[in-house]
């Protein structure tokens, strides 16, 4: 193993600055379609009384859970002290900074008082979970922060592993409590379960090293510099591991629900699509299950993944079936009607009361969630790599496998 | 002489007697209207010696009637736009059939101002909150229009305002982005009427507003001769509000 040598990427190239651009313009439609939405009101999206969380909250949560789990390849490099993902560690909390703000981002400009920001950081009602949540993303900010430093400084890198430990540990407690933005529910059906904050967290391994994979890819490629299959390797054989284990707790939270009687409807409704879920139940089977989990495992557990397209292309499938995961657990979770009068069928209601909520999509939700969400943490990415050392000039082989030399032999033999 | 003295005592007494008995019939409602009234000045804290709660009797609310959330909407300046989905809506007529029995039961939904309302618990900023007397209300000066506490609301009691509102009465403002709800006519209480406008308006009599302290309150009085029920008492929320009948 050849010391690593870190360098900032040149970012002088055409096509550099037509990233940029591109990133600049989802942005900008983001932050476009949210002025929109506060100009109009919330009636212009998807949104209504009963859906009060749409497309944006898809994304930000998303982005927050990958956030926390695009950190996870620096904690197995600084916390359990694998030498291979060590120069991969920078990059991983970048990205796991910039994931938080693009995701952030997306939920303040849904709020209906965005410039209320203030307010919701300096009036904190500490029985809430999001009031903890505040604490905890700032925190994460300052601490992710302060490992960069120590992994980026030379004077400093002997702190490496304490500062990596207390962004774990504080990573942990984020997903959690972002998990618990739902498990807290004990209204809703789909919701009030203990199981949701840990599924969040193996969630976020699986999101965020999906979106580490293609980030990684595309740097290397786009800088042309040189990415050996040892690296990719390990991390596709991870993200195996991470999509199997979300899909071991789906199986976990469906059939605890399926065994109480109370839950059985709502069961039916995002399982079947009976009683008008329909469409969540089609996200679920063939977004998040087939798509999102089961194609990918196959081509990941397969000789297909020895072609870097095909790992790529899990990566993204990957993706897609998180933030259909997210669709099925926000939007068909809220859709399910509330149980207000157990053991009464409503026959008419002011508003809509026992029957499921419609929900469909507007375009200033998508491109606000997509653009505003995906631009803010992928410009962010970009800008970080250029201006500080955080990728190293080359991550081949002979560079960062310990056992480069073993392997190659055995490959030979 | 001493008869007439006799008389004219006699006469003095059945009088004061009458004006006594008077008085006496009269004053409990004159001193509860001025212990409601004078309870609290303006500028005295809300204490949590009253509770303010209402019983609903479905077997008085009529069918087809909306009168109460007419007189709700009119007196908070609640404006239906014709988008349900998106409307502001403090209270709702629903009807209801019983799934083994068919019976049928016509209800007002409201804000059932819990002792443990699972808004305020999850209100970020503290906006969502509960006063010392039971009246669960949004301060809009810092509710940033998260939803959480939509989602956490067991009855849909509550509305984000989706659009401009216009028409708005001083006792009620609102504002677009925030949340709101019934607010138990908190400006009626608060000047010592003690009733609501869907109460008042109820000419059916099926809404009994009232201090739930007050073992001699009409509203404690009914709570405690009849049986009633609070929806979802699972969720050990203890409403303010009860159903009897259903």
């Amino acid at each position: 193993m050849k010391p690593i040598t870190y360098t900032q990427i040149e970012g002088k190239s055409t096509g550099y600055w037509a990233l940029l651009g591109v990133l600049g313009a989802m942005i900008l439609a983001g932050f476009s379609a949210s002025m929109y939405m506060e100009h109009h009101g919330h009636h212009v999206t998807g949104m209504t009384n009963q859906i009060v969380w749409g497309m944006p909250h898809i994304f930000a949560v998303y982005l927050i859970v990958a956030a926390s789990g695009a950190l996870n390849v620096a904690s197995i490099a600084s916390v359990f002290s694998k030498k291979a993902y060590k120069p991969l560690a920078p990059l991983s909390a970048l990205l796991s900074l910039a994931l938080l703000a693009g995701g952030l981002a997306v939920l303040v400009l849904d709020l209906g008082r965005p410039d209320r920001l203030i307010i919701a950081m300096t009036e904190l009602n500490l029985k809430s979970i999001f009031a903890w949540n505040q604490l905890l993303y700032n925190g994460f900010f300052v601490i992710v922060g302060i490992y960069v430093w120590m992994m980026l400084e030379k004077k400093m890198n002997k702190y490496t592993r304490i500062a990596g430990t207390a962004a774990f540990i504080w990573r942990l407690i984020l997903t959690t409590g972002t998990g618990s933005i739902f498990g807290f529910l004990v209204a809703r059906q789909a919701y009030d379960a203990a199981i949701l904050a840990p599924m969040f967290i193996i969630m976020s391994f699986s999101a965020g090293l999906a979106i580490y994979i293609l980030v990684l890819m595309a740097a290397y490629k786009w800088t042309g510099r040189e990415l050996g299959d040892s690296v990719l390797r390990r991390l596709k054989n991870l993200l195996s591991v991470f999509v199997s284990a979300v899909l071991y707790f789906v199986l976990a939270y469906h059939l605890t629900n399926l065994y109480a009687a109370e839950h059985h409807s709502v069961e039916a409704f995002i399982l079947l699509g009976s009683n008008g879920g329909g469409q969540y139940s089609a996200v679920f089977w063939w977004l998040q299950i087939l798509l999102g989990s089961v194609v990918p495992l196959a081509i990941l557990f397969t000789s297909l993944s020895k072609q870097r397209l095909m790992i790529g292309i899990a990566s993204a499938l990957v993706i897609i079936g998180g933030l259909a995961q997210m669709y099925v657990i926000i939007i068909g979770g809220q859709a399910f009607p509330l149980e207000v009068f157990p053991g009464m069928e409503v026959i008419s209601s002011g508003f809509m009361d026992g029957v499921p909520a419609a929900y469909s999509a507007s375009f200033p939700e998508i491109v606000l969630g997509f653009g505003m969400g995906f631009g803010v943490a992928l410009i962010m990415v970009v800008i970080g790599v250029t201006v500080l050392r955080f990728l190293p000039q080359s991550l081949a082989d002979e560079v960062v496998d310990p056992h480069y030399v073993a392997e190659s032999a055995e490959a030979a033999a | 002489m001493s008869e007439n003295m006799t008389d004219q005592s006699r006469r003095s007494f059945i009088k004061k007697a009458a004006t006594g008995s008077a008085i006496a019939t009269i004053a409990p409602g004159v001193v509860l209207y001025n212990v409601a009234q004078a309870s609290r000045d303006p500028g005295e804290a809300v204490t949590d010696k009253v509770r303010w709660g209402m019983l609903i009797d479905a077997n008085k609310c009529a069918d087809g009637c909306t009168d109460c959330v007419t007189a709700c909407h009119e007196e908070n300046g609640v404006h239906q736009l014709g988008r349900p989905a998106t409307d502001a809506q403090w209270i709702r007529k629903v009807t209801l059939r019983d799934k083994q029995t068919g019976k049928e039961y016509g209800i007002p939904m409201l804000c059932q101002h819990c002792e443990h309302p699972p808004c305020v618990d999850v209100c970020p900023t503290g906006a969502s909150f509960k006063r010392a007397d039971g009246i669960v209300l949004v301060d809009k000066h810092i509710c940033i229009g998260c939803r959480y506490c939509m989602m956490a609301c067991p009855y849909k009691a509550r509305s984000f305002i989706h659009e401009d509102v216009t028409d708005q009465r001083d006792h009620a403002p609102r504002g677009k982005g925030t949340v709101e709800s019934c607010t138990f006519c908190v400006h009626k209480v608060d000047a010592g009427e003690g009733t609501t406008a869907c109460v008042e308006a109820c000419t059916h009599n099926a809404l009994i507003f009232g201090d739930l302290n007050d073992p001699d309150s009409e509203v404690s009085r009914e709570l405690n001769n009849y049986p009633s029920r609070q929806l979802r008492a699972d969720l050990r929320l203890n409403q303010g509000v009860r159903y009897r009948n259903i």
